[in-house]
């Protein structure tokens, strides 16, 4: 109402004077016919009137809402001023935008990924359990769960919760059909009650059922919506149709709806055909306790709660260790919220850079507030002529705060466009990262970003407000060039504001300096083989198809030998998984020689199966007796080379040629031919024993080609993969990729956060350095007239510019002491980012000393050297 | 028209908000009308100012206790209307019930014995 009226003072007055010209007509008629001449008639009539404005001016004061009205002079008055000294605004408003749209960008990660519930109903009461890898570091304490323990799991505990199993690391090949290419695609096994776990029903269709999860079901699948839409076009009659995976058909029974994502800290999130786990996996799976093959989700019901809950497993997990007493049986559970398994991975480093857009926006703000605390500075004459002549304390504080408003406003505005950008970035280059579709510039966003831009208003307004004595007016009158107290006082707090800024940049510094070298170091790593030019890409023979081993050998052998003539090609392998590209099996493995090892301490070994050609064509040393032959294959193929390590752990201090290792698991056994180089299966992991047999044999279905070339190994991707189409148009190929970029894509979250924190670092070292020189050269400027008196008497110029410089340089060096103990605080906070960096690094704090002792002096220098150049006569005469 | 007699033409403070009320129960009114009305029924003691009468108006109206129209004056001008509301009748009711207790307390005050009767002495 009030509002209305306020926007509608212009009519109010049109009305008015409508009214009044009303009024005075009807007086004037009435007083003529009082028999007034007209011209009396119309004075008298004025007369009583009185003066129509002031009843203008009374109606339209009514109609004001006096705050509002003060506000806006305020705000034009301060967009005029600004608008005086283009140059600070724009530096002031850019700065603001640095650090608002960091700072905004990086919670909209945070929010998004670590804090918005997952898409599930009631998804609090979701938890994911695990077995507890006690002697573990950290993230590895979480061991995938055993079928066994889960069936047993899931009895004991249907009163507190409803369990269901998953195992997310599947695939399929999709055969060619209606004209589309064969495919290979990620897939999912999950126990029935999966979906209904999670709160999800199908958009098409329907769910499995108790029925479809069994050994003896018919082959059932759901397909996820993005999965339906690109190779089924959306086909609305989808359900009921049979799809033909592996080779095999599947009914597909339902669609699940577009809003479903799922992920874990054991991926899925790439999952596009989920199939009922009991129907898929091999009996022995499904019953053993010792093979770790499967995640376990758990929606606890109302009333229990998750200690209880792993409390209760605990005993049974125990148990179950009592009856089984195998290494692989774990004797307790551990769980966390879903969320957090879901996001384990990136917490940290999202938590980093989140402080480290905080630092910057802190700095930003000091920046602005020395800034403005400079302009009342030079504006401290006026102010004072405006508080004498009674202009309230209020009023100024106002008028400073409005200013700085208008900055952080525009800024903000600014900012916002700024982290819009960051986060379409951020987007495209984090795809590996769980959640990173659920990002989005929301509401909450919106409200966070006005709250950070009144805080950084009121932050730089009230220190600038603050720092103007406004009570000592005659002070600020009488202050003439001559005398400089009040200007002092002013650099001081500028300093104060300069100690911190430079404190908070080192810390950014040291982070940087820290993530940077650890990610160096990561990339630095050797992963056992030359990485440039090496191109891989896996397919995996569908069994139906390829059944008996011999046709498995003869199809690998023919592709092989094609790949090898495909020109380009320098060298080709295949083998299981080549270094730096996952985990992908291992196996206990027993010296056949030597008296049997308890089940606890048999030794784990890597395990590959690789062509002989593998190890040239990767480049792996051969460093004692020999490879396997082509003919030591199928029958034959029990002969094995073992890494170096593996050498070392199994056969300590003797000669393992001629030796043979058992597999705990099949019984197997194998002689050992030769020995190789070490190789890294992840290149952020420490080297493990690898074993190697031949894939010819051995039940080797999947395998990767390696090929080797002196240069562009990418442009060999296409005939590869027709070669391929030639011997089998249904296998689909996947994975195609370069060694290098398989080994970025693990190095990524260290890349990423190493680059973000140093070009925030950057940010904050500048702003650091233009806020030393513009305190030093404020100072200078305030003292021009003591440096020619100092010059005049006698003053080498050397003195004078070391004094200078040592006065500019105390603050940074304050603030350096500062940030360097806040860092050794601070690093450890980040030690679970870092490889092979200590969290305390010195060679990483001691570039971080010079680097910022450089830059304070380069800042300082300028404004030092200038003062000891002024010619004392022009100096004196300033006044 | 007694310019001169200022303390007799001031108003009490919220009386001419009252007094415009009351003078709109019988009809409809623009300003001219109501400055009149209200000083002829004074016989002349009440001055409206002008400079009050039209804030008050729009006031009333912003309230909602009148609402106005535009209209033919008398003399064929222009003219705003002002019309009583259902809220301001009952705003009225209220308003005169203070002031005849207000102008009866101020009675007993003075020594009068007159019960209620409106008024400035």
């Amino acid at each position: 109402m009030n509002l209305r009226r306020f926007f509608h003072r212009w009519r109010a007055d049109a009305e008015l004077l409508q009214e009044i010209d009303t009024y005075l007509t009807e007086e004037i008629a009435e007083n003529m016919a009082r028999g007034m001449s007209p011209e009396e008639a119309r004075r008298q009539a004025h007369l009583k009137f009185g003066n129509p404005q002031r009843v203008r001016e009374s109606l339209w004061q009514q109609n004001t809402i006096t705050t509002i009205d003060t506000l806006w002079r305020e705000l034009k008055y301060a967009v005029r001023t600004l608008a005086r000294t283009p140059g600070f605004a724009a530096i002031a408003i850019l700065v603001m935008a640095l650090g608002i749209g960091g700072n905004v960008a990086l919670f909209t990660v945070v929010r998004s990924v670590l804090l918005k519930p997952l898409p599930y109903r009631d998804a609090d009461r979701l938890f994911a359990l695990y077995e507890h890898n006690a002697n573990s570091p950290d993230s590895y304490s979480f061991l995938p769960v055993d079928a066994g323990s889960f069936w047993e799991w899931q009895r004991a505990t249907q009163s507190t919760a409803e369990m269901a199993m998953l195992s997310p690391w599947q695939d399929y090949s999709v055969s060619a059909d209606g004209g589309k290419l064969p495919e290979k695609i990620s897939a999912g096994w999950c126990s029935w009650n999966f979906f209904p776990t999670l709160g999800i029903t199908p958009a098409l269709g329907r769910s499995f059922t108790s029925d479809d999860d069994r050994p003896q079901a018919m082959e059932t699948a759901v397909l996820t919506y993005s999965f339906w839409k690109r190779r089924y076009s959306g086909d609305p009659e989808i359900v009921g149709k049979i799809i033909f995976l592996d080779a095999r058909p599947y009914t597909v029974v339902g669609v699940l709806p577009a809003s479903f994502t799922f992920s874990s800290a054991f991926g899925g999130s790439k999952i596009q055909v989920w199939t009922p786990v009991q129907r898929e996996a091999p009996h022995a799976l499904l019953t053993t306790y010792e093979d770790h093959e499967f995640l376990v989700l758990a929606r606890l019901r109302k009333g229990a709660t998750l200690p209880r809950l792993v409390d209760q497993l605990n005993a049974i997990q125990a148990q179950i260790q009592a009856t089984h007493p195998d290494p692989a049986v774990k004797g307790a559970v551990i769980g966390r919220t879903m969320l957090d398994d879901v996001v384990y991975s990136y917490k940290t480093s999202l938590y980093a850079l989140l402080a480290a857009t905080g630092c910057v926006l802190l700095i930003a703000c000091m920046n602005v507030a020395g800034l403005l605390v400079a302009r009342s500075a030079a504006r401290s004459k006026d102010l004072a002529i405006r508080a004498a002549l009674g202009g309230s304390r209020l009023r100024l504080l106002r008028e400073r705060l409005v200013e700085s408003l208008i900055l952080s406003a525009a800024g903000g505005a600014l900012g916002l466009l700024l982290a819009w950008i960051a986060l379409g970035w951020l987007v495209h280059v984090r795809g590996d990262m769980n959640r990173v579709e659920a990002i989005h510039i929301d509401g909450t966003v919106a409200a966070f970003t006005v709250g950070v831009i009144a805080l950084c208003a009121l932050f730089s307004g009230l220190v600038s407000a603050l720092s103007s004595n406004g009570t000592h007016v005659m002070v600020a009158l009488q202050e003439s060039s001559r005398s400089h107290s009040g200007g002092t006082a002013r650099a001081r707090l500028r300093k104060v504001l300069l100690v911190l800024e430079v404190g908070l940049t080192v810390v950014l510094l040291v982070g940087a300096g820290l993530l940077l070298k650890s990610y160096q170091r990561l990339r630095s790593t050797d992963i056992g083989v030359p990485e440039e030019n090496v191109l891989t890409m896996r397919f995996s023979l569908p069994e139906v198809r390829y059944k008996e081993p011999v046709q498995q050998v003869a199809f690998f052998e023919q592709l092989i030998g094609l790949v090898r003539a495909v020109p380009g090609v320098q060298a080709a392998g295949l083998v299981s998984t080549p270094p730096g590209e996952g985990w992908n099996g291992d196996r206990m493995m027993q010296v056949v020689e030597h008296p049997p090892l308890p089940k606890r301490e048999v030794p784990d070994v890597m395990v590959r199966g690789a062509e002989p050609g593998y190890f040239s064509a990767i480049q792996i040393p051969l460093l004692r007796g020999r490879i396997f032959t082509l003919d030591e294959r199928l029958q034959r193929a029990n002969v094995a080379v073992i890494s170096r390590s593996a050498a070392q752990i199994l056969f300590p201090g003797e000669d393992p040629i001629g030796r043979h290792l058992r597999s705990e698991e099949g019984g197997d056994v194998h002689e050992v031919v030769g020995i190789v180089g070490d190789t890294r299966w992840d290149v952020a992991q420490p080297i493990r024993p690898t074993l190697y047999w031949p894939i010819y044999g051995n039940h080797g279905t999947a395998a990767t080609i390696v090929i080797r070339s002196t240069h562009d190994v990418e442009s060999l991707a296409s005939p590869v993969q027709r070669v391929i189409s030639q011997l089998d148009p249904d296998l689909p190929v996947s994975d195609v990729t370069t060694l290098r970029e398989a080994i970025g894509k693990s190095t990524i979250d260290s890349e990423f956060s190493s680059i973000v924190v140093v070009a925030f670092s950057v940010i904050a070292l500048a702003l650091a350095a233009a806020g030393l020189y513009g305190v030093l050269a404020y100072l200078i400027t305030q003292r021009t007239n003591e440096i020619g008196v100092r010059i005049a008497l006698g003053a080498q110029r050397e003195q004078l510019l070391r004094l200078m410089l040592v006065d500019g340089l105390k603050p940074a060096l304050f603030g350096l002491a500062l940030g360097l103990m806040a860092s050794a605080g601070t690093a450890r906070l980040i030690r679970s980012m870092l490889y092979e960096t200590r969290p305390l690094d010195p060679a990483v704090f001691c570039s971080v000393v010079v680097a910022l002792l450089l830059v304070a002096m380069l800042a300082c220098i300028v404004p030092a050297w200038r003062a000891s150049r002024l010619d004392p006569a022009q100096a004196l005469r300033s006044e | 028209m007694g310019k001169k007699a200022q303390s007799d033409g001031e108003m009490l403070k919220g009386t001419l908000d009252m007094m415009v009320l009351r003078t709109l129960v019988t009809g409809d009114a623009h300003g001219h009308t109501i400055a009149k009305v209200i000083e002829r029924s004074s016989e002349d003691v009440l001055e409206v100012e002008q400079g009050s009468l039209y804030p008050a108006l729009h006031r009333l109206e912003d309230r909602g206790w009148v609402s106005s129209y535009w209209g033919a004056s008398e003399n064929n001008r222009k003219a705003k209307f002002y019309r009583l509301t259902p809220a301001g009748k009952k705003q009225l009711v209220r308003e005169t019930n203070r002031w005849r207790q207000m102008a009866r307390a101020i009675a007993l005050v003075m020594g009068e014995k007159v019960p209620v009767k409106g008024g400035t002495e």
